[in-house]
């Protein structure tokens, strides 16, 4: 990883630092709600996120895709804001805003000028505290999360098996259920569910902001004090402290359905971005998969012409331990079976032989460039945040790009020889059918 | 959709993409969904876009962004696939993807390792009008991104075997594209509504006329349609104008400007009204009801994205949104759209629901087109939408690769330099009796192309 030009790299460092991580400046009002502000003067848009630490991971069997109900429900108004109406006030004042819910968190968020961004700010805090969430909107909010998993996972082949293989490749973590949640269980959660589990977890101390954007970090901090510093902590919120207990042997998933094309997807057990060896899992996937020139793409699209895509991806953005997931749509006619044979001669390569040194310096500037590209939108910037506090706090992203520029050819093959293990994984095949009737 | 770029993709033309890595993040649900992409309207000096015209007749727009090392190219070119032959349809949309598989002087590996060594990404995509070629490269890495930029531009090679590998994928995309409902959906309305013309096929054309297409055919296209007099390009971010467009007076000295052969935009079919169904193995239907919009420079543009945030444009504060999925749970998405093309354009209503509730997902719907032609909309509806239309313009700019698709958008559509300033005036200009001749004169029921993509044995 030598830099090019003394010059190049004076303009790479100064240049990055105005944006980067270590400008985000952390506050913990009294009431243990944490505030990460971040000033970027480069658009005049503002993003305010609200991460609240609950997803599908904190839900109990036969109450899965609770977190995600309630996120809906959310937007059913409060004493002082009727159903639906936050949406319409956050528009009527030029922003746009929407919600999310992971296996991790629970986040809300809009975008707004700077102006404007009190209105989002003042009806956050209200919803914190005093959102009704079992008005007469509940029947039809549940048919639209119903109809959300239609569309999104029955009638979504890929994203039906990937469900599949999480039921699988999890035996009593709750990583298993899917955020949306099964239908059975949407359709029986009931509003004492919703009551609960806002009470639990929508706390200010179990909750951290994020902003991002045009604004002075002293105004900001002063009106989100006025706004949310009156709202009283809550208990402590239940620690899920369940540990999925080591695999041993592989797993094998087939799904049939209604498609065009097979699709292959392997998912191995690995640690989160808390342990050191997550810069050279990073790494591994864009060896594997980073760009046209990665080996996974030159072998199995451009050489055998077996694949239509294929991709690798690190997820160590997980609060507990994820799964590092290669994946391959398949080209029609083409056999799972063989495409599986031809990944395993390339991860048990990489088990085998350390990467060249020039492969790893590539692997390197890739990851560095995307880091950069990053930093361009203001929502961005504040979701790398978010997700770094929300898995091991956001000061280990300043740490990110050293920690990359640190790993070793050796780190990668003794990395890719320990969690690429054959017997700690799920292989997942979609089988395409033809329709049923 | 309120989109001053109006152009809905769609997916329907192909993309290749380089260095597909982006920063990991975990699986989320984006729960509530928002039809529109946000849009127009106030001045920000941030911007402060320039335009140079070179002597090969290229376009040039830039704006100078120093807070990031990094620089993006957004080129727009007329090269879409209403200018291929008959017979030869996925002529333009091979043409675009082979772009980056090698030039006169780089094989496609070397390309590819050129890029994804120094971390950029270059995409080219093609619709009906237009191929776009992007690229987005560190400061640093700038000459040499430029330089690949340049030549795959302008000196793509289109060997055999690299033409048999992107025929082999794009039968292969028009496969997946069959497993998603709402494509089909898409597909289906197209066809219907431009019958006969280049607007109602496939941008990648069928198995059938991929496998006609040859090296002649794709060399011809490229020689004709491939021309600086024909192309915008934006470049934002941390470069001068002044750098920039000197860099690219020297790398663009062999690119010649041509006329190429003119073609009279196809029109939309005269008789298209009708009932589509297809039949799937599906949970739910996939609903798509629309008929003809507007071209881009209509003079009713700003009262008809005005009335259409109303109707289903504006995402949670619309009609549709308040009746389909609030009120009665039918849906999860739902929204309207008027596409407004340089040449056509077409009115749109998607949404899916459970098979069963098909018809009356359907009937709500045409409902609620029925009050809004029949009683307008409200003053407070009207000055909602002119508040959001006018107060998220300036949020749309909020990165560099934005600004850059917007102005190469700015500059095709003929808004002029100053459209930003002007935008929120535009907007505010519209009034009640507008919004209602818009609806009256643009929905129009009687033409109504419905597709419904669902198991039909529960579907009624």
């Amino acid at each position: 990883m030598m830099r090019r030009a003394i010059l190049a790299l004076l303009i790479v460092v100064f240049w990055a630092l105005p944006a980067g991580a270590s400008q985000v400046r952390e506050f913990v009002l009294d009431n243990g709600l944490k505030v990460l502000l971040l000033e970027d003067h480069k658009s005049p848009a503002v993003t305010f996120q609200v991460w609240y630490r609950v997803g599908s991971r904190n839900e109990l069997d036969g109450k899965s895709g609770l977190s995600h109900f309630l996120e809906h429900m959310m937007f059913k108004g409060t004493p002082t804001t009727g159903p639906e109406q936050y949406s319409r006030i956050i528009a009527t004042n030029g922003g746009r805003s929407n919600a999310f819910t992971s296996a991790d968190h629970t986040v809300y968020f809009a975008t707004m000028s700077r102006e404007k961004i009190g209105v989002e700010i003042e009806l956050e805090a209200d919803r914190m505290a005093n959102a009704v969430l079992d008005g007469a909107t509940f029947g039809a909010e549940k048919q639209v999360v119903m109809e959300e998993r239609r569309l999104r996972t029955e009638d979504n082949p890929a994203a039906a098996l990937g469900e599949v293989m999480g039921a699988v490749e999890y035996t009593v973590h709750p990583y298993r259920r899917p955020v949306i949640g099964w239908m059975s269980d949407i359709e029986n959660l009931a509003r004492e569910d919703l009551r609960r589990h806002y009470a639990l977890y929508y706390a200010p101390n179990n909750a951290f902001i994020v902003a991002v954007g045009d604004f002075s970090t002293q105004e900001m901090l002063a009106k989100i004090k006025t706004e949310f510093g009156k709202l009283p902590r809550g208990a402590e919120a239940p620690k899920i402290k369940v540990v999925e207990p080591p695999q041993r042997g592989e797993r094998r998933v087939t799904l049939k359905k209604e498609a065009e094309l097979p699709f292959l997807a392997i998912d191995y057990h690995v640690p989160n971005l808390k342990d050191p060896d997550n810069f050279a899992l990073d790494l591994l996937s864009v060896v594997l998969a980073g760009g046209r020139s990665s080996r996974l793409h030159q072998e199995l699209v451009y050489h055998q012409r077996v694949a239509r895509n294929v991709g690798a991806e690190y997820g160590g953005l997980s609060v507990d331990p994820g799964m590092f997931s290669i994946t391959a749509q398949l080209l029609p006619e083409k056999q799972p079976g063989e495409v599986e044979k031809a990944v395993d001669a390339i991860v048990e390569r990489l088990r085998a032989e350390p990467v060249g040194d020039k492969e790893l310096e590539k692997a390197k500037n890739q990851v560095e460039a995307a880091f950069v590209f990053g930093q361009d939108s203001v929502f961005g910037q504040a979701m790398r945040i978010g997700q770094y506090e929300s898995v091991a706090g956001w000061r280990l992203l300043d740490q990110y790009l050293e920690g990359i520029r640190k790993v070793t050819a050796a780190d990668l093959l003794r990395v890719a020889k320990k969690y690429l293990d054959p017997d700690q994984r799920t292989v997942g095949t979609l089988i395409p059918i033809k329709e049923k009737n | 959709m309120q989109n001053a770029k109006c152009k809905v993709k769609n997916g329907r033309g192909a993309i290749s993409t380089f260095a597909l890595r982006k920063f990991p993040f975990a699986t989320v649900l984006i729960s509530l969904f928002l039809g529109a992409t946000v849009i127009p309207s106030s001045s920000d000096a941030r911007l402060a876009p320039r335009r140079a015209v070179l002597e090969n007749g290229l376009v040039v727009l830039t704006s100078e962004q120093r807070a990031l090392p990094m620089v993006t190219f957004n080129l727009l070119i007329e090269a879409g696939s209403r200018f291929e032959s008959a017979g030869r349809e996925g002529t333009a949309n091979l043409v675009a993807s082979l772009l980056t598989y090698g030039t006169r002087t780089r094989t496609a590996t070397q390309i590819s390792e050129a890029l994804d060594f120094i971390g950029a990404t270059l995409s080219a995509a093609c619709d009906e009008e237009t191929a776009t070629v992007s690229l987005t490269v560190l400061k640093k890495d700038l000459q040499a991104g430029l330089e690949l930029f340049a030549d795959v531009l302008t000196a793509a090679a289109f060997s055999q075997a690299e033409i048999d590998r992107q025929k082999q994928s794009v039968i292969a995309s028009i496969r997946a594209k069959q497993e998603e409902p709402g494509q089909i959906a898409q597909e289906k309305f197209r066809e219907a509504l431009f019958r006969d013309s280049a607007y109602g096929r496939p941008v990648e054309g069928t198995m059938e006329s991929v496998g006609r297409v040859d090296r002649g055919a794709l060399l011809q296209f490229y020689e004709q349609y491939y021309r600086p007099n024909r192309a915008i390009l934006a470049v934002v971010g941390d470069v001068s104008h002044e750098e920039i467009v000197g860099l690219l007076q020297k790398l663009s000295r062999s690119w010649e400007r041509r006329n190429s052969p003119s073609q009279p935009p196809p029109t939309p079919s005269p008789a298209a009204a009708g009932f589509i169904r297809i039949n799937k193995d599906l949970t739910q239907a996939n609903i798509l009801i629309g008929h003809d919009g507007v071209p881009r420079n209509h003079p009713d543009y700003y009262a008809i994205q005005a009335m259409n945030y109303i109707l289903g444009g504006g995402g949670f504060s619309s009609r549709l949104m308040d009746s389909i999925r609030n009120e009665r749970g039918l849906a999860y998405s739902v929204y309207s759209a008027f596409d407004a093309d340089k040449y056509a354009g077409s009115f749109q209503l998607a949404m899916q629901t459970k098979n069963e509730s098909a018809g009356e997902a359907i009937r709500v719907a045409m409902e609620e087109v029925r009050k809004i032609r029949e009683q307008g909309v409200t003053r407070e509806e009207l000055q909602a939408a002119k508040d959001y239309l006018t107060g998220s313009f300036p949020l749309r700019f909020d990165s560099n690769r934005r600004v850059g698709a917007f102005l190469t958008q700015m500059e095709y559509f003929g808004l002029g330099l100053d459209y930003m300033e002007r935008y929120a005036d535009l907007v505010r200009g519209v009034t009640m009796e507008d919004v209602l001749r818009a609806a009256r004169s643009r929905l129009q029921p009687d033409k109504w192309i419905v597709v419904v993509v669902a198991d039909q044995s529960k579907a009624h």
